[in-house]
């Protein structure tokens, strides 16, 4: 197709993508790299029902000036990104400096908020996305090989988890596993411990989010690979079963590498949206176990009495820069392929 | 005959007027912001009468009303005229300068008010309160009977009490509170550190000093105090704990005062439980004076980006919403700070409470950047990870970094 055309076609998408997109992650980066401004304070004295106290607050006008004269606020830098709810680099070599054993040195990095939340966002994701694919791939195969009368109504029962809101979806888990609540009961009669409870541990809050995230997940690959699993060639399968190979061996030697392109499709889907996983942990009030990167940047919109916007912002920032990292390598193996096809 | 007529036929159309016009409010556009609660339901429906030829009322109520005011305010007219307010999220817009001070239509149509609903900033009034709350104490007195044991007037006592409780077989978690983490975890300490005497900050500047004594002594008595809780404290606001006492799991509670009305209403839980709950002011702890709890206020302010006849409009509206008459139509709705309240029952904890010397929560710029730094920072205490030292020095660290990015450091 000639250039001119090609960008005529492209045109629409390229604008809304400019306008929707591009700029509010300039517009969001360049936030990323301001502090509000040192407030004035004075001291007044402040009535209320239940007595006169003198207090400190802000110097409306003097404040209003500065932020009139400088509406970003006071130029940062990295400042921000290199803070201790950040990448916390003076807390990280102090801990680095004081510790002598690797594991008590994870300690001390696991203290800090960033960090944390970064390390639940790398566990759940590496677990949710490769057991989401091969439960998506297991519940295709199923599937397939049912008789047509209880394909469409098994297909429509396989996807109601991707269906149910997030929100929802966890909020129904989050009472079944109370101590009240019909799972919660059971494990604590079955395990004779009245208090044994899913929410109060990490690991068992950890272990039930990332449950939840593979319900969630899984018919979104499951779609994939039912779709894909109409399109395996025939022939090469008759001649396998006439050369004798099992069922097994037939899935693996000829439908799992005709769906490869698929597998790395989900995968570059499901590494993104799980690196970004925030509403189980809103559902689950798991906040005290768990937190995301994308838990961390709401609670500095909105957990607080006043926004942290430049926190928030060098979060989004850090978290796009980790999904990048993350996808790299699927990036690469797009690449590859591409280049190999036109070559 | 026929002038007669024509004159009484006038005087009834301008006495129909005058009772149309609902406040005598001819003109104006009130706008509203506020929670979503019973007490602000009944207020709004007296804001409402006023409404009219030319004076248009809508209004708001959302739970989220927080995260959107001060945004809402900016806006040049505001999309608000009037925000209802509490002790914390008056902060917010004062240091934005959004709302107007009130010191003239206080004088024109304020007469009603009483001097303590006026809430003053550097000598101005900045808003007008009309209800107060705080967290009190809850207790189950059959419980208490069957246990043999007094009704608790510290902590100390509460934690005795959980452990006899407990013990007797009578409840496996005795005591229940708002401890989710974030802003309800955060509350908890504050009024846990107020009452052992503790200040938050240096005075006169906005450098923090919990990690002392009193702060340590604060986190080992709400460590003590979980231990008696559900596991699942960690997840309990203010719903969780309420309906944990309405189903009669819970025999010592601190929860809002607000929450006694429906607690103690006759819907959600069991005629035993309710007859049995009896509501105190809250305890001290560690020989202290003071109950260990803050007051809160709630009340309504003016936006300054809007017309003065706006302004006007709206403060005459509010007021009467917050009317005597008001209150006397729902008396037990909230603790109300308006002419002709009655306590009842359910005010009883706020006002033993008030009565006994509790503070107010503190309106310090940086007190919120506090607040949600201890909602996060102590829960590794609270589960054994670490000391309280370590997680005061968290809590300050936390503070710091927020309090740098805010511009207060």
């Amino acid at each position: 197709m000639p250039h001119r055309d090609f960008i005529k076609f492209i045109l629409p998408s390229l604008l809304a993508m400019m306008l929707f997109i591009a700029f509010p992650i300039v517009s969001v980066l360049v936030q990323s790299l301001y502090v509000e401004h040192d407030q004035v304070m004075i001291v007044t004295e402040n009535c209320n029902p239940f007595g006169c106290e003198k207090e400190t607050i802000i110097d409306i006008e003097a404040t209003a000036k500065l932020k009139e004269e400088e509406p970003l606020g006071k130029f940062n830098g990295l400042g921000t990104y290199t803070n201790r709810s950040h990448l916390a680099f003076t807390e990280v070599a102090e801990a680095w400096r004081s510790t002598d054993s690797f594991s008590a040195f994870m300690v001390k990095i696991y203290d800090l908020p960033f960090y944390k939340a970064l390390f639940f966002t790398l566990v759940y994701t590496f677990f949710v996305t490769p057991v989401g694919i091969i439960l998506g791939l297991l519940i295709a195969l199923a599937v397939n090989s049912l008789p047509r009368l209880f394909k469409g109504a098994t297909i429509f029962v396989s996807l109601l988890p991707m269906i149910v809101t997030p929100l929802i979806g966890s909020l129904i888990l989050f009472w079944m596993i109370d101590a009240d609540g019909i799972i919660g009961a059971t494990l604590q009669y079955l395990y004779d411990d009245s208090s044994l409870s899913l929410k109060a541990s990490a690991g068992l809050t950890w272990a039930t989010l990332i449950f939840y995230g593979i319900w969630h997940q899984a018919p979104f690959p499951f779609i994939v690979f039912y779709a894909g699993l109409q399109t395996v060639p025939q022939d090469v399968l008759q001649a396998a079963m006439i050369d004798g190979a099992s069922r097994w061996e037939r899935v693996w030697y000829v439908t799992v590498p005709h769906l490869m392109p698929l597998v790395t499709f989900c995968a570059l889907i499901m590494l993104m949206d799980n690196f970004r996983v925030f509403e189980p942990i809103v559902g689950f009030s798991a906040s005290a176990n768990a937190t995301s990167l994308s838990w961390i940047i709401f609670n500095d919109l909105r957990g607080q009495e006043t926004p942290l916007f430049g926190s928030a912002a060098a979060t989004s920032m850090l978290t796009i820069i980790g999904v990048i990292i993350l996808l790299k390598p699927v990036l690469y193996r797009t690449w590859q392929d591409f280049k190999s096809k036109t070559a | 005959m026929k002038t007669k007529g024509i004159v009484l036929f006038g005087i009834t159309l301008l006495w129909a007027g005058t009772v149309w016009a609902g406040c005598g409010i001819d003109k104006g556009s009130v706008r509203i912001l506020s929670n979503d609660f019973k007490a602000m339901h009944a207020i709004l429906e007296g804001v409402e009468a006023c409404a009219g030829d030319g004076l248009t009322i809508t209004k708001n109520q959302t739970t989220e009303h927080k995260d959107i005011q001060v945004a809402a305010l900016k806006a040049d007219p505001a999309v608000y005229s009037s925000a209802v307010v509490a002790n914390s999220s008056i902060v917010a817009l004062y240091n934005e300068g959004l709302i107007r001070p009130l010191d003239d239509l206080v004088g024109q149509y304020g007469q009603k008010l009483k001097k303590n609903q006026l809430i003053t900033i550097d000598g101005k009034v900045m808003a007008v309160a009309f209800m107060a709350n705080a967290q009190h104490l809850f207790y189950r007195k059959d419980i208490l009977e069957k246990a043999g044991l007094e009704p608790p007037q510290t902590y100390e006592d509460v934690l005795a009490a959980s452990k006899v409780i407990k013990e007797k077989g009578l409840m496996e978690f005795p005591y229940a509170a708002n401890f989710k983490v974030g802003w309800n975890l955060g509350e908890e300490f504050i009024n846990m550190y107020l009452g052992h005497g503790g200040e938050f900050f240096k005075k006169g500047t906005a450098q923090v000093s919990v990690n002392n004594e009193k702060g340590l002594a604060t986190l080992n008595m709400l460590k003590a105090l979980v231990e008696y809780a559900n596991p699942d404290y960690l997840t309990y606001d203010s719903n969780a704990s309420a309906a944990v006492w309405e189903s009669g799991k819970a025999a010592l509670m601190t929860a809002w005062g607000s929450r006694a009305v429906s607690i103690l209403d006759d819907q959600g839980s069991t005629e035993e439980i309710v007859s049995n709950t009896v509501v105190a002011g809250a305890p001290t702890v560690a020989g202290g004076s003071i109950p260990a709890t803050t007051l809160w206020w709630d009340g309504f302010t003016v936006a300054k980006n809007i017309s003065d006849e706006d302004a006007t409009a709206t403060f005459r509206a509010m007021l009467n919403g917050i009317s005597p008459e008001m209150v006397k139509a729902n008396n037990d709705v909230a603790v109300w700070l308006i002419e002709g309240f009655v306590p009842g029952d359910t005010a009883k904890g706020v006002f033993e409470s008030a009565q006994g010397g509790a503070k107010p929560y503190p309106m310090t710029p940086s007190m919120g950047l506090l607040h949600m730094a201890l909602g996060s920072e102590i829960v590794d205490f609270l589960q054994g990870k670490e000391s309280a030292e370590k997680a005061l020095a968290d809590v300050e660290s936390a503070y710091n970094t927020a309090a740098k990015e805010k511009g207060f450091l």
